[in-house]
């Protein structure tokens, strides 16, 4: 049990943290593989990293309905934390979420289960916040798309190992589809619908 | 209660006891912030400067935001939505843990912070007594001097209408 007395805080600049953190995730968005960091920092409950915790801040309020990986969802303090700091209703069905959380890839469940967005609003799919283990070394993975000036190389050790292959579905989906944000501590590097990845190294 | 039974249950007496205990603090919060709330900040920061403030942080830095206001026709007919007001509200902990919430109207921030603070200096129990007779009480003096010249002025220019009547007639 969490009381409001162990709460970690949110940001201690609200406005401008905020806004720095909006700033590295829309430039991550715009160069799809780059990797950003996220400068101002905020308490972490339970097993949320830094990085996730300034996005949760930015990005949560209360029309954006949440879906947390049973790791999170289990963990009382990261369900405090963020009804105290973001208001954003904390959903069971995934396929009305606005963001999922998923602390660990292993919990992914298919992304079928996820919001695609209607052709009519691509926009209303889900946002995956994924946390992964590191986005500057591990396996190497070659990106094409818009935003990118013909390959962006990303380093990274991701869970589940098969996400990129699972994210195949975007292909098809167009204009629907579904954006992951990865997140190691505090950098970020993010996976828009547009983005393929066309080879692996090792 | 007969001695006695307070002897045979003293595990229940002394739950009874928390139970009184956290009633009168809500109460004395609910006081404090009937008071800190009509308080001007400048006022609250005067009297918390000459007050030896314990470490803490903000849990909640102080933000804005609206609330609707809601009527009802007549006073006690159907609710209808009056208009919205600006709340501003902030949250603190003290490094012992007690955490003081502050709300009120209007968009200075700084005041809600400040009556966070005080909330949390109510709730401790080393401050709790000495935040009540030097920031609260004679804030809550100034207060009533305040509404009792405000009636004051208000009753002078109260009319007879008998009087009026009888006088034109």
């Amino acid at each position: 049990m969490t009381t409001i007395a162990e709460l970690p805080p949110g940001f201690a600049d609200k406005v401008l943290s905020a806004q720095s953190t909006f700033r590295s995730v829309m430039d991550a968005m715009a160069r799809p593989g780059s990797v950003q960091r996220i400068v101002p920092m905020a308490g972490t409950p339970g097993p949320m990293m830094r990085g996730v915790a300034a996005i949760a801040l930015t990005l949560f309020d209360h029309d954006t309905p949440l879906w947390l990986d049973a790791r999170m969802a289990e963990s009382s303090d990261v369900v405090k934390w963020l009804k105290f700091h973001t208001g954003a209703p904390v959903i069971q069905d995934s396929s009305i979420a606005s963001f999922a959380l998923i602390s660990d890839g292993a919990l992914l469940p298919a992304l079928e289960r996820f919001a695609l967005g209607t052709s009519e609003y691509p926009d209303r799919s889900t946002t995956l916040i994924l946390q992964v283990d590191s986005l500057d070394a591990g396996q190497g993975f070659e990106l094409r798309g818009p935003g990118i000036d013909g390959v962006a190389t990303l380093r990274a050790s991701i869970k589940p190992a098969d996400l990129f292959e699972r994210l195949r579905v975007n292909e098809t989906l167009f204009p629907r589809g579904i954006d992951v944000v990865l997140v190691a501590d505090d950098a970020v590097v993010a996976i828009p619908r547009t983005t393929r990845v066309v080879s692996k190294g090792s | 209660m007969k001695l006695s039974t307070i002897i045979d249950n003293l595990d229940s007496a002394s739950s009874v006891d928390r139970v009184t205990q956290q009633n009168n603090q809500q109460a004395q919060r609910k006081a404090a912030m009937a008071v800190l709330a009509h308080a001007e900040a400048g006022e609250i920061a005067a009297r918390l400067r000459a007050f030896a403030l314990p470490a803490h942080q903000d849990l909640r830095t102080p933000e804005n935001g609206l609330v609707m206001l809601r009527g009802r026709v007549g006073g006690d007919g159907a609710p209808f939505n009056l208009g919205e007001a600006t709340v501003s509200r902030a949250a603190v902990r003290l490094a012992s843990g007690e955490v003081g919430f502050g709300y009120t109207l209007g968009r200075d921030g700084e005041k809600a912070r400040l009556i966070a603070l005080c909330d949390a200096l109510v709730q401790s129990r080393d401050f709790s007594a000495s935040v009540e007779r030097d920031v609260i009480a004679p804030l809550r003096e100034q207060l009533t001097i305040r509404r009792k010249q405000a009636a004051a002025e208000t009753a002078a220019t109260k009319v007879d209408f008998y009087t009026m009547v009888r006088g034109e007639g």
